[in-house]
């Protein structure tokens, strides 16, 4: 038998063993270029696109809008609000790290509460298509509705600031996690259900032991997409309120003309949001057995 | 007269945009325990439909299975069923997804740690207790497939169901799951009704072999008996007369009496 294992003593040159040593060396050689590539597209290029909108800025700001702050003025400003984030001088002076997470707080109530109310909700939508047909055209004629419009009702019904924002964050949030938990346990599999059949598995197993896993990484999709939303959400709502967070800083910031600190602002707000993202994407990745 | 499992008098409807669309007339069908029966003819002649009524995943139109004399009409672990793409449930480890069901079947009936070591003890008779911590996307096609079967030997079923279980395997994975198979079915004695499409599997692991008439309305064509001894090696059987015998019944049942234009 080990006659066969024998290579053919005649071969072609690409298959003797210089040949394929040169091919290797090369080959270490293109995956050490191949490095310096990645390393050239994700570090290079973003820096790249960053300079010249700076340069557009400068000569913007030069020849036509002589009332911006330049990218100098916008650093200055930045080092001096991170100098004291957290300082505290009274319900309307309160440091951007203040303002920051009093958003933030508000952000995630009225996300958590969109996901307590919206998950059992999306289950029965999935789990019934006549609850699906009661409830469908109703959320496809609020779904479209900026938020926004729900602060007023907010004010009315609350009396007060605070709660009225973290309701439309609730109004912003529900949705997508409604319609993708109903999406997710519509798409289970129908063999995962004879399985539970077989099985005889009980209404509070299937739920545990197959609606809830199966539709986790659905649910957390609707969760990410959901948080992005509010946290876009939050500082128009906050302009409107007032009070201390993101979104009235930058109105105010606007009402004092300190244009830098609202670029500063600005760049803050994207940060956090790009911070929320990564979380919620750790957190698809770590519960999606797909993706594993 | 009393049988193991019987289906008397299946009728098998289905309600379609087009109109009533009569899948299943008149099956009537005896299973002895222990013996392995196959169901086997073209794609479309409602075998799988046949199944799903043993399994009580779907209800007769009219007539009944009867299993050790009562009616049987909802699913249940006495009759396990093997999917033909596994099922495997892809958020536990194949050692989760077997004992998922031994905790339930057995949940008055053993203790914890039986539980775990019939567990143990099943996905060592389908040869994968090296894996018992993956997932079942880290394991091959033929391993899922393990697993599937182990699951449902774990709810020791009164019958094992098996819908296509190798259809979507390679032709040596097959192999080595039917080799599995049989050595299951020679250490066990469960009854088995598996349904295949491939004439060599049904010979090879059949006592009976159910070859069905095309639909619409589809029923028992023949019945042939599979006389050949046990433990049966594939490649003593190539060269043995009966065997070739039994295959070729079965592709004239196939090919000649219900010939199908693919």
């Amino acid at each position: 038998m080990d006659n066969l294992e024998e290579q053919p003593i005649s071969r072609p040159d690409r298959y003797t063993f210089a040949a394929m040593e040169a091919k290797m060396a090369r080959s270490e050689k293109d995956i050490y270029k191949g490095k310096w590539k990645d390393l050239t597209t994700t570090l290079v290029l973003p820096f790249l696109t960053f300079a010249i909108v700076i340069g557009v800025w400068i000569i913007v700001q030069q020849k036509f809008a002589t009332d911006l702050p330049t990218p100098l003025d916008t650093w200055h400003r930045a080092t001096e609000l991170f100098a004291s984030p957290f300082y505290d001088s009274g319900p309307n002076n309160k440091g951007i790290g203040w303002q920051l997470l009093y958003s933030l707080g508000r952000v995630l109530s009225g996300f958590l509460l969109a996901v307590i109310i919206g998950i059992p909700i999306g289950f029965l939508m999935g789990m019934s298509n006549t609850f699906t047909k009661a409830w469908q055209p109703l959320i496809q004629i609020l779904k479209p509705v900026s938020p926004l419009a729900w602060l007023p009702i907010g004010l009315l019904l609350f009396k007060a600031v605070n709660p009225s924002a973290i309701f439309v964050i609730f109004i912003t949030s529900i949705w997508p996690v409604i319609l993708n938990t109903a999406s997710g346990v519509k798409a289970i599999p129908e063999d995962y259900m004879n399985v539970a059949k077989v099985l005889r598995l009980n209404s509070f197993e299937i739920t545990k032991k197959i609606l809830i896993p199966a539709t986790l990484p659905h649910i957390l999709t609707g969760m990410r997409l959901s948080l992005s939303v509010a946290w876009m959400v939050i500082v128009a709502a906050e302009m409107l309120t007032g009070g201390v967070g993101i979104g009235f800083f930058v109105w105010d910031e606007w009402n004092n003309l300190n244009v830098s600190s609202i670029f500063v602002a600005i760049f803050v707000i994207g940060l956090v949001g790009i911070s929320l993202e990564s979380l919620m994407m750790l957190l698809h990745r770590y519960f999606d057995y797909n993706a594993r | 007269m009393y049988s193991y499992l019987s289906m008397e008098g299946v009728d098998m409807s289905f309600q379609t945009p087009k109109g009533v669309f009569k899948a299943l007339d008149n099956v009537n069908l005896k299973i002895n325990q222990g013996e392995f029966i196959s169901l086997i003819g073209h794609s479309g002649c409602g075998k799988s439909t046949v199944l799903n009524i043993v399994a009580g995943l779907l209800q007769a139109t009219s007539g009944g299975i009867l299993l050790e004399n009562h009616e049987v009409n909802s699913p249940g672990p006495d009759r396990a069923v093997v999917f033909q793409n596994h099922s495997l449930l892809p958020w536990l480890t194949v050692y989760e997804n077997v004992r998922l069901a031994v905790d339930k079947v057995f949940a008055n009936t053993k203790n914890k740690s039986e539980h775990h070591d019939w567990t143990l003890d099943v996905l060592k008779l389908v040869h994968m207790e090296h894996a018992l911590e993956k997932k079942p996307a880290e394991i091959s096609g033929g391993m899922k497939q393990r697993v599937g079967i182990a699951r449902a030997l774990a709810m020791q079923p009164k019958i094992l169901l098996m819908d296509e279980p190798f259809g979507a395997l390679d032709a040596l994975t097959r192999a080595h799951l039917q080799d599995s198979v049989m050595e299951i079915h020679a250490n066990l004695g469960n009854t088995v009704m598996m349904i295949t499409h491939d004439v060599d599997e049904a010979v090879l692991l059949s006592d009976k072999i159910v070859m069905m008439t095309n639909g619409p309305s589809a029923t028992v064509g023949e019945i042939l008996e599979v006389k050949l001894d046990r433990p049966r090696k594939r490649l003593e059987l190539a060269d043995n007369l009966d065997y070739n015998h039994y295959r070729a019944e079965v592709l004239r049942f196939l090919y000649e009496k219900h010939h199908k234009a693919a």
